[in-house]
């Protein structure tokens, strides 16, 4: 099972791509766990420096920008 | 209950105690109810469809199209210092568009990247230097200010940066073992002329849509009153003005009605320096026009489908974020401003002493202003008699700091660094105050 880790301190642009994590799952039926870091210091701690960002089972896949409900299921895959 | 929920209780409350103990009957706050409305549709008028809304725009595209990655490297850890000094203080301007990326990139930049200087640089200047702010205060409380907040901001940045990094150039840094990730550079659509030519239209657009009027007429009237003004609307039956100097007991800038019987005789006075300003002023709509079909033709022939509905969408969520804020704070502070009498703003804020000019920055850097709504709030105090000095001094230090925000800059650096970094921003907030003070008024 893939672990989803949606990095970001709350703002709005993170709540929209939780939402397409969750999008992302329900479209492609894998299962997966999503896990919201929202801890300032836990993200940096990712090397990441600009929010929203995307990793999955600990590494980071998207950076700075809310990723489409297509990209984040094609890292599903 | 999660913070949210808090959230809507307080305000729930906040409502209730409002309306349970203001005295509504009394004459003064009656008063000042209009007076908020008053403001709210000022603000309204004048600058929200010419500026607020063309600026949501800019804003959206600027996140979603600008390339952020082509930034954070020069931010990293291996970037030269100078370098990173100069594009921490000024990459603000495309970056903290939302306040909320702020104290991310902020922790980011001091941990994963280059380190404590470049991070204090870009913590005291991103959120002052955003387009939209830049422009908002240039529009609204004058050119002077617009301009004296650039390059205050980042002067500044770059004069705590380098303190922050040299006070604390013996602690070793609390650096994660993480290597920094970039976004990954999105495949270029556009080649950069575009890219560069479609946002220069955008803002020239702003220019001119939002362009100041700086014509002075002169205006007698009936009962023998003289007044120097710039005539704001010109209908059939009346004039609507704004005095460029005091009369009577109108305080200067303040919004007359005037009859056309009442007018006897009235004269184009604008000095000739301004000319060419009052002529762009009076065919700002055919620049604008023009300019606003230039930003179409691109949109339509650069850009696909799927670009415009990301731009669409970050345009949708700044404005709801920020607009009910906008017109929440200036009816707030229409309302507010009445009921303060003019005295004890002047008291505290007036003049540019050392005083005012403190007092402004440690407000600023103590109380939470929403993204934007520190410009009229300033307007409104302004009016009440507060200088020039102490407001840049309030515009420097406010974005930068709250005390929500130290709670957080506070857990990224802890308590030694956070209180070093309060200090100096209030210090040099008041001090470059007192500079514009001492020059511009």
């Amino acid at each position: 099972m893939k672990t989803v880790q949606v990095l970001g301190t709350g703002c709005a642009k993170c709540r929209t791509l939780e939402h397409n994590v969750e999008e992302a799952i329900k479209q492609n039926g894998r299962d997966a766990r999503i896990e919201k870091v929202t801890d300032i210091m836990q993200i940096t701690g990712f090397g990441v420096m600009a929010t929203p960002a995307l990793a999955i089972d600990g590494e980071v896949k998207i950076v700075g920008k809310v990723a489409t409900v297509d990209e984040i299921a094609a890292l599903l895959a | 209950m999660d913070r949210k929920q808090l959230v809507i209780l307080a305000a729930i409350v906040a409502v209730f105690l409002f309306a349970y103990f203001v005295n509504f009957t009394s004459p003064d706050v009656q008063n000042a109810i209009h007076e908020g409305f008053y403001l709210l549709q000022w603000y309204v008028r004048y600058h929200t469809l010419a500026c607020v809304v063309p600026a949501m725009f800019i804003a959206g595209a600027i996140a979603t199209f600008f390339q952020k990655e082509a930034v954070l490297r020069h931010l990293g850890p291996k970037a030269n210092k100078a370098e990173a000094y100069g594009v921490a203080s000024t990459s603000g301007t495309v970056l903290a568009v939302c306040s909320c990326s702020v104290l991310p990139m902020f922790a980011g930049i001091y941990r994963v990247g280059a380190g404590l200087g470049p991070a204090s640089a870009f913590l005291y200047a991103g959120p002052a230097i955003n387009v939209m702010a830049i422009f908002l205060t240039a529009r609204v409380l004058g050119f002077d200010l617009g301009i004296a907040r650039v390059i205050g901001s980042i002067l500044f940045a770059i004069v705590i940066g380098l303190l922050m990094a040299w006070i604390f150039r013996s602690d070793e840094e609390e650096r994660t073992a993480a290597t920094m990730r970039l976004p990954d550079p999105p495949a270029a659509k556009r080649k950069g002329w575009q890219t560069v030519l479609f946002f220069a239209t955008m803002i020239l657009f702003l220019v001119f849509s939002d362009w100041a009027n700086p014509s002075t007429t002169r205006i007698e009237t009936a009962d023998g009153r003289q007044m120097n003004v710039s005539v704001l609307i010109r209908t059939g039956e009346t004039y609507r003005v704004q005095l460029q100097e005091p009369l009577g007991d109108h305080p200067q800038g303040a919004k007359l009605t005037l009859n056309i019987d009442e007018i006897v005789a009235e004269e184009d006075v604008t000095p000739d320096s301004y000319r060419w300003v009052a002529w762009i002023y009076h065919h700002r709509w055919y620049f604008a026009t023009a300019l606003f079909a230039a930003t179409l033709t691109m949109v339509w022939r650069w850009f696909d489908r799927d670009e415009i509905d990301a731009w669409m969408a970050e345009t949708w969520s700044f404005s709801k974020s920020i607009i009910p804020l906008l017109f929440g704070g200036v009816l707030a502070t229409g309302f507010i401003g009445a009921l303060i009498p003019d005295e004890l703003v002047a008291g505290w804020v007036g003049g540019n002493g050392p005083r005012a000019n403190l007092i402004a920055s440690v407000i600023g850097g103590m109380w939470y202003f929403a993204t934007l709504t520190e410009v009229p709030i300033l307007e409104a105090l302004i009016g009440l008699g507060m200088g020039r000095g102490p407001a840049l001094a309030l515009l420097l230090a406010g974005p930068a700091l709250s005390l929500p925000s130290i709670a957080v800059i506070y857990s990224v650096i802890g308590v030694k660094k956070t209180m070093a970094f309060v200090a100096l921003t209030v210090v040099m907030s008041s001090t470059a105050g007192m500079a514009f003070g001492l020059f511009f008024s």
